[in-house]
């Protein structure tokens, strides 16, 4: 890429769990100021990564260093540079909102006056004031979310690491999240993520990587990649169930390329609406018909064959 | 200004006690304060009327004897009982010790603010039956000004062990055996109610290589003033022994379940 400072910088990384290798020789480099973004199916190697680059967890081989430093070797100071969100909400259920905050911050050494102060501009950024002194147990999941965001930057963070922000949330709080960690970035602050939503990666990520099976299979912006691996639009074809495949001749030689999934037959052409124009001339009985812009979806069909779940 | 790692880890706990203090003090005097009615009472009537077994008690009276086992049996249940559920739960339900792990803490200064917790809480209990005692004539001592630092490190002799063990367990019902095949026994074995010369002596080495005993005997020989300073090295030796073992063997397998 180009000659940015790193801030994060991995070159043949493996991790390996007894006999299984989870992360399997992958390279990356992340600049100071970017949004960096893991992007695949549950079991690719995500969360393992993330792990490694938060210095919790040992590489099994290659090389990784955070700000220029060996993650095993200066994990705590790392880790004082770096925020963490992990997968599962763990804040304490039987402490307040600013309680929690508070203590976590004190495992900074960040004396407690200022955690209090902190705090309260935290939770002003997280739009959580209301709810400083009630228990964490009660909150949404949205609400419990953002607490642990908040959490996250009360040691000031160069960096941001965040395991699945988003999952599981309603599209409401999806959406405060990413406008707020959208903020962050435009301070400045270094954010990577992991998700398996393409439309988060397209939103949040300057850069990502697509990951599968253990091993990184593409690298570039959302528009690249999609430039590179898919095609303008996409239309999309609803046949009477398990009716799919017998369609295949019926629509041989429309667009550039056709993948037959489940539910619905997708075909990828610079033109969708001249696709379907053709689709009517050839009268082939359709139950719906969908034409759209092509998006990170496509591309990680194509790179590995096969959708993503969840 | 900086605090020290393992009283920023303690403050956590004491975050979480400033909420619940108040239960907590109500429980660690009532239930002293029934047994020692019960015990103290019912049994000691019977054991204060026949003269040899107030000989075998070294002439106190049962309540005098039975109160200093109260205070390491205390600190034992105490530091068995957290050192079990609530290391789990650092590492499983409430994900506390891993939200450490992501801060500058390092996995030893996690262990050590931990210990710090344990001897807090085995503290405050023993300190609980320390105002129970200390209302009773017959109970009363100076002694048990000594008797409440042993108690701790007898009760964290056992919590070290035994939260080293949480630290590997993947599923609560494990300490069911930690209740039924150390803890119960050892109440009864250990040399609270009865001097464990009562046993056969097959049995006592259980009392000599377990901490409660050595545990039992300081707080005993401090509170009734018969302890010499060779013995109580000796018991404490034991006891501190145990200590170390627990910090060595938490901190390798706190770093292997942290750092995974």
């Amino acid at each position: 890429m180009s000659g940015g400072e790193a801030v994060i910088e991995a070159r043949g990384l493996v991790k390996r769990f007894g006999d299984f290798e989870a992360v399997k020789n992958v390279d990356f480099r992340i600049e100071r100021g970017e949004s960096f973004g893991f992007l695949g199916p549950n079991g690719a190697g995500k969360s393992s990564t993330m792990r490694m680059i938060g210095c919790v967890s040992p590489a099994s081989g290659g090389d990784l260093r955070i700000f220029g430093l060996d993650p095993m070797e200066h994990g705590s100071r790392i880790r004082a540079r770096m925020g963490v969100v992990p997968q599962q909400d763990n804040l304490d259920s039987e402490l307040t909102v600013l309680e929690n905050l508070v203590v976590y911050g004190r495992y900074f050494d960040i004396p407690r006056a200022d955690c209090k102060k902190r705090a309260a501009e935290l939770l002003d950024f997280v739009q959580l004031t209301d709810r400083a002194n009630s228990r964490v147990e009660p909150l949404s999941g949205g609400m419990k979310r953002r607490v642990t965001i908040a959490r996250s930057l009360i040691n000031r963070p160069e960096l941001l690491l965040l395991d699945e922000p988003t999952t599981g949330l309603d599209p409401q709080a999806r959406h405060i999240l990413w406008d707020r960690l959208y903020r962050l970035k435009q301070q400045g602050v270094t954010l990577v993520l992991t998700t398996h939503y393409m439309d988060e990666a397209e939103q949040l990520c300057d850069r990502l990587v697509v990951m599968d099976g253990g091993r990184i299979v593409a690298e570039g912006s959302p528009r690249q990649l999609i430039e590179e691996h898919s095609s303008r639009e996409v239309l999309e074809l609803r046949f009477s169930a398990g009716t799919n495949s017998d369609q295949a001749a019926v629509l041989a030689g429309l667009g550039d390329r056709q993948e037959v999934l489940p539910d619905r037959v997708l075909i990828y052409a610079v033109d969708g609406e001249d696709v379907l124009g053709e689709v009517h001339r050839r009268g082939v009985p359709h139950e719906s018909a969908l034409v759209r812009r092509s998006s990170l979806e496509d591309v990680f069909l194509r790179l590995t064959g096969r959708s993503l779940v969840e | 200004m900086t605090t020290l790692p393992a009283v920023r880890v303690w403050e956590y706990y004491a975050t979480i006690l400033r909420r619940t203090w108040k239960t907590e003090v109500v429980l660690g005097l009532l239930q002293p304060l029934v047994f020692l009615l019960g015990m103290g009472l019912g049994v000691g009537s019977l054991v204060n009327s026949r003269q040899s077994s107030v000989d075998a008690l070294g002439g106190v009276p049962y309540v005098a004897f039975l109160a200093p086992g109260l205070l390491a049996t205390t600190a034992m249940i105490v530091g068995s009982f957290e050192s079990t559920y609530p290391v789990m739960a650092g590492f499983k339900w409430q994900g506390f010790f891993e939200a450490m792990a992501a801060t500058r803490l390092s996995p030893m200064q996690i262990v050590r603010g931990l210990f710090l917790w344990l001897a807090t809480r085995i503290g405050i209990f023993v300190a609980g039956v320390v105002v129970v005692l200390a209302l009773f004539p017959d109970t009363r001592s100076w002694g048990l000004v000594l008797a409440v630092p042993a108690a701790v490190l007898c009760g964290l002799s056992f919590a070290a062990v035994i939260a080293a063990y949480a630290a590997v367990c993947e599923y609560d019902a494990s300490f069911n055996y930690v209740q039924r095949f150390i803890i119960t026994p050892l109440f009864l074995f250990g040399g609270a109610f009865y001097p464990i010369e009562s046993l056969p002596v097959g049995l006592r080495p259980i009392a000599w290589v377990t901490p409660l005993w050595h545990g039992v005997e300081l707080c005993r020989g401090f509170s009734l003033h018969t302890m010499g300073f060779v013995t109580a090295l000796g018991h404490l030796a034991v006891i501190v022994a145990y200590i170390a073992v627990g910090i060595v063997m938490c901190r390798r397998l706190f770093i292997r379940r942290l750092y995974r």
